[in-house]
């Protein structure tokens, strides 16, 4: 086989991997727009809060220190203790649910039956919130996020695709880490699925999604169910920052991974799961081969920035509901 | 009229028990507009009891005050023979008071037998983590409400339908389903918004027989809006007529309709 080709598939592959991230970040949107129609802004910086949150547990950090030596002159940085990363990721989920109850309990909860706009201007202000808090919770400062996920090109892929090519070809590249990450991905949208289809809360949630109404006559709490979505919502985004800091470290440039599920939720559908999947996979995979074939020869390059943005563009003008959301239609 | 908390038998010789709800001086607004002006009444254990009245009378408003997604300004409702306190719908409905809706509020994304197996929410007990391993209690209690959701599918003679997606069935069949769901809650009482609003005459026929049969085969007290008088008349065991938010008649079918209010209401006399 031709070299050209083998590696056009190993950028294939490494934009399906790509993808899976994309998607996980593009999941928690989809959780929460279809149970309470809230497109959350907030979902990248959740994302980075519950990174920063697992870190933070991790190292023991003292949470709010800078404030807390400002107030009282003190001295404090560190508990001196180190959790384990199960644990940790256990008490971060807690964090988590907590957050999903405060989000409920002082934002949304007050915010019933407005106007979609409004309960997106909230989130854009729960997203800057909720950075903030992350800054002063835990610090600016990048840090390194280490959960003992395997790391690094996978050498037993290499060696056994090195025969493929000739003596240009060393053998597909593809990060360990990026398999961990499809594995568990995969993993999560089945349960996911699974949880939705055959539990009694996974039945509400689908019921709340569906219709308001019908759901409080057959006897369903839409605040519980509101708790519980922003509560899997945050669950995604924790997983969505493990998966993200692990790769390129927790950063507060975390956050701007939102705006690329934007594109994927144009592509997929604001309102299907599996829309958020395929989506992220088809724009993972659409940027890195661009790049490959068209950006990087004639066009100088850079093209991963804005290629995602242009096909959402195209989806909107000829499939704005994307490939798998509800049809719109209006009756006059 | 005879009175009241331990029963009486109807004009075709059906044993009706004892009070189950009671309204008592229930006054709603709306800023104001007094939708209800006053109003009491009771429902008994098994009887099928209609509220009729012309447009705007303020039916649907009363209907909205018992399943608790109005609450009013004066008054209180007796459920059971205590005063209910101020509650959300959803915990009305998990008291045992299943509904329809006017315009039809059902699942649309849902199959059919996915939207009765909704109304079936309020008796699944078993915990989350219980329901994740799914093996036994989860399990069986599925089961178990699966067989309730067939036998109203059965009864409602919809077993055709039971994977068709609701968004696709026709406006008749949808109000059957939505009956289907409030009946898998295996209320203490069942409210029905205007059940035969938008029928054609055969759908109503059908509607109707399929109320009789719910109150005579499973004895459950039925509770209905309409304000086509003929259906009513046939079909409950005492009416209530409204007008213009306030009671003008209370009894039984031949009683109201000789009522002269009611009677001026209905054909339009000139109000002062």
């Amino acid at each position: 086989m031709p070299d050209q080709f083998l590696f056009a598939i190993e950028v294939i592959l490494n934009g399906l991997m790509a993808g899976v991230l994309y998607a996980l970040v593009a999941l928690g949107f989809v959780l929460i727009y279809k149970a309470s129609g809230i497109f959350n802004y907030a979902q990248g910086v959740m994302a980075l809060f519950a990174a920063l949150t697992l870190v933070g547990i991790m190292e023991g950090q003292v949470p709010f220190s800078h404030l807390i030596n400002a107030t009282f002159g003190t001295d404090v940085h560190h508990f001196g203790w180190h959790v384990p990363a199960l644990l940790a990721i256990f008490l971060t989920m807690l964090v988590m649910i907590a957050l999903a109850w405060c989000v409920q309990r002082f934002v949304f909860r007050f915010l019933v039956g407005q106007e979609p706009i409004i309960l997106f201007m909230a989130t854009i202000g729960l997203a800057y919130f909720l950075e903030g808090v992350g800054d002063l919770m835990w610090g600016s400062d990048i840090k390194t996020l280490d959960v003992g996920l395997p790391q690094g090109g996978s050498f037993w892929i290499e060696e056994m695709t090195v025969g493929l090519g000739g003596d240009g070809f060393y053998g597909f590249f593809i990060d360990k880490l990026d398999i961990i990450a499809t594995v568990i991905a995969v993993l999560l949208v089945a349960g996911l699925v699974a949880f939705a289809q055959y539990t009694k809360q996974g039945r509400a949630m689908r019921a709340v999604a569906d219709d308001h109404q019908a759901a409080l006559s057959v006897g369903v709490s839409l605040n519980f169910i509101w708790i519980l979505v922003w509560s899997l919502a945050g669950f995604v985004a924790l997983v969505a920052g493990i998966m993200w800091g692990a790769k390129s470290g927790v950063q507060f440039s975390l956050s701007l991974i939102a705006l690329k599920a934007l594109p994927v939720l144009m592509l997929g559908g604001f309102t299907s799961i599996p829309g958020a999947i395929v989506g992220g996979l088809i724009i993972g995979v659409g940027e890195k081969l661009f790049e490959f074939l068209i950006g990087a020869p004639f066009l100088g390059g850079a093209t991963e920035n804005w290629f995602a943005y242009m096909l959402a563009l195209l989806f909107l003008v000829f499939r704005p509901q994307g490939l798998f959301g509800e049809k719109i239609i209006e009756r006059v | 009229m005879k009175d009241v908390n331990e029963g009486y038998t109807t004009e075709d010789g059906r044993k009706i028990g004892g009070t189950v709800m009671e309204m008592k001086n229930i006054t709603l607004r709306f800023g104001g507009v007094e939708a209800i002006k006053d109003i009491s009444f009771d429902i008994h254990e098994g009887e099928i009891r209609a509220i009729i009245g012309p447009n705007g009378a303020g039916k649907s408003s009363m209907l909205n005050v018992i399943s608790g997604f109005y609450v009013p300004q004066e008054g209180e409702v007796w459920y059971k023979g205590a005063p209910r306190p101020q509650m959300k719908p959803f915990e009305v409905a998990q008291q045992g008071i299943a509904r329809t809706f006017q315009n039809i509020a059902l699942f649309e994304g849902m199959s059919v037998l996915d939207n009765v197996m909704t109304g079936r929410l309020t008796h699944m007990k078993t915990g989350l983590w219980a329901q994740s391993i799914w093996k036994g209690k989860a399990e069986r209690e599925e089961i178990e409400n699966r067989e309730v959701a067939e036998k109203i599918i059965d009864f409602l003679e919809i077993q055709a339908i039971r994977k068709t997606p609701v968004s696709r069935l026709s406006y008749g069949l949808k109000k059957r389903v939505e009956l289907a769901r409030a009946l898998a809650a295996e209320p203490a009482i069942l409210l029905l918004d205007e059940p035969m609003a938008g029928m054609n005459v055969e759908e109503k026929e059908d509607m109707s027989r399929f109320i009789l049969d719910v109150n005579d085969e499973f004895g459950t007290t039925i509770a209905l809006i309409e304000h086509d008088m003929g259906v009513v008349m046939d079909l409950s065991d005492r009416v209530v007529v409204m007008d213009y938010g306030k009671k003008i008649g209370d009894g039984t079918p031949h009683e109201v309709r000789n009522n002269q209010d009611v009677i001026d209401a209905y054909l339009g006399v000139a109000h002062d």
